[in-house]
């Protein structure tokens, strides 16, 4: 394996966490912006209920029950929490890409910002962190409307919103580390091109032994990693692996949040 | 309102006193982008309470210092002391005990007037309690008390402006730096400004100015340099740099677009020295209007002559042979 590759990240992790002091500034500053704009808000949580609605509605009879942990479940049962846990991802990554792109780029507001004691580390995590509040009151929202159409198996359910937490979290922070090497509006179309794929092929819709042998390349999906963790607790079925899962999405948060930092200061402070 | 560990020296003192800790100190100080080098090694000393001014053209190399002080731009080369700290260590500290101007508005769009200092004073760490009254101070100082409310957006130029330089004040700062605080403002608007700059030096708190206009150096400073292609080409006071570099007055003189230098060997031993322009001759003289008589008694007739006293325009213009504006 390339040295590089390691290396930076165990350079720019301590660098970039030593920095933060205050974050929870931006997400003060998020709040004002969404007490008028609170309209917005609401629209991220209405795509993946209709996801939902549909499913329930038609596929659901016409594909029948699934067997996972030497229990059944309805179809609909299977694909709530990976509907959950993708409305988790597109919330984080809609809030953490193009609203980044706008504020480095054209509003100017980062630059503010780190004229004050704030550092690009605040900043970063302030801006992610704002992505996470989002996804857990979506998390919340999509939970109570499983619980509404009776498709919570578990009380464990309660364990989904964490998870879809660190799910926007993982998302958020990649994504604003990616938006950082952005350089138009145009950049922006590769994002549903990666969101996408990861959103059919992260076990969302069908188990992972569907995949045959490709089954090892959904582990290269960070939503793969997500979708298990809210089925665990959605379902109340789960093994010692999720404790892999947990670990492979704290580690690209970190990583995540460790280059996004590093490029503000570098495309800012210059 | 502005408390500081130096002894204030509150506007009384022309001059740099040497017992007082300087607030800014540059020693050579380069910043470079890629090949270009932006400051060439600039020397300069700020005492607590003076109201400093980097006069000079587009390009000078301004705005790359000030941001350098403001650290948010690393040094290149050179040492830099703030308060007494390092930038490149201690820049978080230094940023908090100062207020920025930035030469174009950061506002923060999406929020109201009121909102802006608000949040802003929260990124220093002060209660929201405390904000909230200091807010209130600062848009009745600036005078924007009827926008309260409205979106930054919604406003003029002049009144960004001052919303800019209320919420530059939400920390108190020892320290103001003003990156042109008044380009792109109508006369009216300016004058508002510098009234407001004017009392805050009154309060004891030390400025620096960057500006291109020679009145707005003349009215704001106590001292300033002059820069040009990075560089200081003169130091010194408003009115010791004029008496330094040139004479009292200045006689304007108009023959015709593109005749003027024709009229040089006419007017040999007028005045002390003679700049020429495209459109005019300045003729500097201790007086002009005794260089007008000399001109009518060698019966030259120019289309148009004016006496007027010498600027620091005309100080920039004999140290670099440009104008500072186009
Ligand atoms: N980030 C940058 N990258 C490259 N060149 C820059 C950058 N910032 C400023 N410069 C150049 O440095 C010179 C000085 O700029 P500046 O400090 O903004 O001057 P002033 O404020 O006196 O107009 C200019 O020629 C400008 O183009
Ligand atoms: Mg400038």
């Amino acid at each position: 394996m390339n040295t590089h590759a390691v290396s930076l990240p165990l350079r720019i992790v301590p660098t970039a966490m030593l920095s933060i002091r205050r974050p929870q500034r931006m997400i003060e500053r998020s709040a004002y912006v969404y007490r008028r704009g609170w309209l917005i808000l609401l629209s991220g949580f209405f795509e993946p209920l209709l996801y939902l609605l549909s499913i329930r509605v038609g596929l659901s009879a016409l594909v029948g029950d699934i067997e996972m942990g030497g229990r059944t479940f309805s179809y609909d049962e299977f694909v709530a929490p990976g509907l959950m846990a993708a409305a988790a991802m597109n919330g984080a990554v809609f809030e953490c890409t193009a609203n980044v792109f706008y504020k480095i780029k054209h509003s100017k507001l980062y630059e503010a910002v780190l004229a004050t004691p704030m550092s690009a580390g605040d900043v970063a995590l302030g801006e992610i962190g704002g992505a996470v509040v989002r996804s857990g009151l979506y998390a919340i929202a999509f939970a109570i409307t499983m619980w509404a159409l009776g498709l919570v198996a578990s009380p464990w359910m309660v364990l989904a919103i964490p998870a879809a937490m660190l799910i926007g979290f993982t998302f958020a922070s990649l994504g604003m580390a990616l938006t950082t090497f952005m350089r138009s509006w145009e950049d922006f179309e590769y994002v549903p091109a990666i969101t996408l794929p990861l959103f059919l092929f992260s076990t969302t819709f069908y188990p992972l032994s569907q995949y045959g042998e490709w089954a090892w390349m959904v582990g290269l999906s960070p939503l793969y990693h997500g979708v298990e963790l809210v089925r665990a607790a959605d379902l109340g079925v789960w093994d010692g692996s999720i404790i892999g899962h947990i670990a492979v999405l704290v580690g690209l948060s970190v990583v995540g949040l460790a280059v996004a930092s590093r490029r503000i200061e570098r495309l800012l402070l210059t | 309102m502005l408390e500081s560990g130096y002894v204030a020296c509150r506007g009384l003192c022309d001059t740099p006193v040497m017992d007082v800790r300087p607030v800014i100190m540059a020693r050579s100080l380069v910043k470079r982008f890629g090949d270009f080098t932006a400051v060439n090694g600039i020397d300069v000393e700020i005492v607590p309470g003076e109201a400093f001014g980097f006069l000079g053209p587009n390009g000078a190399g301004k705005t790359s210092t000030m941001r350098m002080i403001g650290c948010v731009s690393p040094v290149t080369d050179g040492d830099l002391r703030i308060f007494d700290l390092d930038p490149s260590t201690d820049g978080r500290e230094i940023r908090g005990r100062m207020g920025v101007v930035p030469q174009l508005d950061q506002l923060d769009t999406e929020l109201t007037v009121a909102e802006n200092l608000l949040i802003y004073g929260r990124y220093f760490d002060i209660s929201r309690r405390d904000c909230r009254a200091k807010a209130d101070e600062l848009i009745e100082f600036v005078q924007l008390a009827e926008k309260r409310d409205s979106k930054v957006d919604s406003l003029s130029g002049g009144q960004k402006r001052r919303v800019s330089i209320a919420r530059s004040l939400i920390n108190d700062p020892e320290l103001l730096l003003l990156d042109e605080p008044t380009t792109g403002l109508d006369p009216q608007a300016r004058h508002v400004l510098w009234d407001r700059l004017y009392q805050l030096k009154e309060r004891g708190a030390t400025q620096v100015i960057t500006t291109h206009f020679m009145d707005e150096a003349e009215q704001l400073c106590d001292r300033l340099v002059v820069m040009d292609g990075g560089e200081i080409v003169a130091e010194g006071s408003p009115q010791g740099l004029i008496t330094e570099h040139i004479r009292r007055e200045v006689l304007e003189v108009r023959f015709g677009y593109g005749r003027n230098e024709q009229q040089l060997p006419a007017l040999d031993g007028v005045g002390s020295r003679i700049e020429v322009l495209p459109d005019r001759l300045l003729i500097y003289d201790d007086d002009g209007d005794a260089a007008l008589s000399e001109l009518h008694r060698r019966e030259i007739v120019p289309e148009s002559a004016l006496v007027r006293r010498s600027s620091l325009e005309d100080v920039f213009l004999k140290l670099t042979g440009r104008t500072l504006i186009e």
